[in-house]
């Protein structure tokens, strides 16, 4: 594995062997010293053309308790905002030697670009492009789920295991989540059934070909599917067009963000129609009353700041595996 | 941790079973002699052979010693995120760091760092970075069941369960029946 690009890259062994190494990373952050020396003297560079909190620092924590070097990137302030090319930025980075580039960009399939174009010979992982893919996102999800629906008292993390027989639900804005198309891949590499629910306008055109079904009716998925876990998305409006961007814009793929919250919002309703055991997820940032409601988002069984802790571990697995072992030639 | 890839035939069994088993007798024995008994003391295995070493000490321990429970006094420490070596190798699977039940750190416990075969002693400098997170313990001792030479680093066991004279070239292998299903260590390959 030289780079991470998308979560179908990833076959059944190497998805559980980076859950594992996770689970091993989890373990030494419950410690008071948090810090290991295992990529003293590497360098990875955060490069980030869109807005992020949660991801761009996750990576960042992870690179620094790795003990690597951290340069962080953002498109705002930068040459590129100059009009610099993503060519020229990434030979600018190669000639300071950075041994990784985490990239998140608007456009689906810059990442591809980076690792493949000949301009770097470091290490490319995709943090997010475009509404393309989000694989470390995937995994950390995955690393979740497994904790919550697999692991039991003598292995509380399911090492070694995978997500067989276990549905999880993805519900809301899939025409543009990066996440959603991740996870279906991942999930379903690892044995889990997704089911997608959304409004059919954000249903992505060829989602048959997709390792998952499609229903349009979230209370009938509840009932019939009996989900272990339900993953609800963000309802990306910046990504939906329309003037401005105060509440109201980019509505036009459904009538009022109140319809949309009666059909495919999770409230206190549907969270007591879910089994016992099923957990709540989502992949941030939340808008509170329209995809999910505070009684959900709170309750004892959202795991949405655990996967947020959980990510950390998983992104320094996924340095880990990329950058711990032996050099491999540069091309 | 040596690649063996030599054919069965080419090796010179030096430990059979009952000679494990006798040496182990010997370290638990002088474990508890040198540090008057078990009182604060803990084994850690090194995985991935260290590890079941570590819990075979410990229950020779526990028969000899009143109130010890073996459980209570073997653990697991994992070094392979404090090797100085990872980019020579291929990516090495990170097992698990696991302290003793009842142990939440190992401040003030005499600490007893178990390992299959002392080398280059690089696994050993590893362990002692890796420990030092984990706590500030008393004292630190190494046991291993072979000593095959070559030291690179400043580094020596106190405990021995045999010192095996070899040459550089030459590969010792360990196998215990907790993860090769059967106890002996063999000398192989290597240009006498």
């Amino acid at each position: 594995m030289r780079h991470l690009l998308s979560a179908a890259d990833l076959d059944r062994a190497t998805a559980i062997e980076l859950l594992d190494i996770a689970s091993r990373m989890a373990a030494t952050q419950g410690r008071e010293i948090k810090k290991l020396p295992t990529l003293r003297g590497r360098t990875v560079v955060n490069l980030f053309f869109e807005d992020s909190t949660r991801t761009r620092i996750s990576f960042e924590t992870a690179a620094k308790r790795l003990s690597a070097d951290v340069i962080n990137f953002s498109a705002k302030g930068s040459s590129v905002s100059k009009g610099e090319s993503l060519k020229d930025t990434a030979l600018t980075l190669q000639a300071m030697g950075a041994d990784a580039v985490v990239i998140r960009h608007q456009a689906s399939g810059a990442p591809h670009r980076l690792a493949h174009a000949g301009w770097l010979g470091s290490a490319v992982i995709n943090a997010g492009d475009g509404t393309h893919q989000h694989p470390t996102q995937a995994l950390l999800d995955a690393f979740t789920l497994r904790r919550h629906l697999v692991g039991d008292a003598d292995n509380p993390d399911g090492v070694g295991r995978d997500l067989a027989g276990r549905t999880v639900a993805i519900v809301g804005d899939v025409l543009h989540s990066r996440v959603a198309r991740s996870n279906v891949q991942l999930l379903h590499t690892l044995g889990a059934r997704v089911t997608l629910v959304a409004p059919p306008t954000l249903v992505p055109v060829g989602v048959e070909g997709w390792t998952c079904d499609a229903s349009y009716h979230l209370d009938e998925v509840i009932e019939t599917e009996k989900p272990d876990a339900i993953m609800m998305l963000r309802v990306q409006r910046e990504r939906m067009g329309g003037e401005g961007g105060g509440p109201g814009t980019g509505t036009g793929f459904f009538p009022s963000p109140l319809e949309y919250t009666r059909s495919y919002g999770l409230d206190a309703r549907r969270l007591a129609m879910l089994p016992e055991h099923a957990i709540v997820m989502h992949p941030g940032p939340m808008n509170r009353g329209l995809e999910i409601s505070a009684d959900a988002a709170d309750s004892p069984r959202a795991v949405i700041v655990e996967q947020v802790a959980n990510g950390v571990a998983v992104r320094m697995a996924v340095l880990y595996r990329l950058l711990a072992g032996e050099r491999e030639a540069w091309a | 941790m040596v690649p063996a890839i030599e054919p069965e035939s080419s090796g010179t069994d030096v430990l059979a079973a009952a000679d494990i088993g006798r040496a182990l007798t010997r370290i638990a024995h002088e474990i508890l002699e040198r540090n008057k008994g078990a009182t604060d003391l803990v084994l850690l295995g090194i995985p991935t052979r260290g590890l079941p070493l570590a819990h075979r000490l410990a229950a020779k321990i526990a028969e000899v010693e009143p109130g010890v429970e073996a459980a209570r006094i073997a653990g697991s420490l994992d070094v392979t995120m404090y090797r100085d070596d990872l980019h020579r190798h291929p990516t090495r699977t990170i097992e698990e760091t696991q302290l003793p039940d009842g142990v939440a750190d190992l401040d003030d416990r005499v600490v007893v760092l178990v390992d299959d075969v002392l080398f280059s002693g690089r696994t050993i400098r590893a362990a002692l970075d890796a420990l030092g997170e984990l706590g500030r313990p008393r004292a630190v001792q190494l046991a291993v069941l072979v000593d095959r030479g070559h030291r690179e680093l400043p580094i020596r066991a106190d405990f021995v369960g045999k010192n095996l004279p070899t040459a550089v070239g030459e590969q010792v292998r360990v196998r215990l029946v907790e993860t090769d299903g059967t106890d002996s260590v063999r000398i192989e390959g290597g240009r006498r």
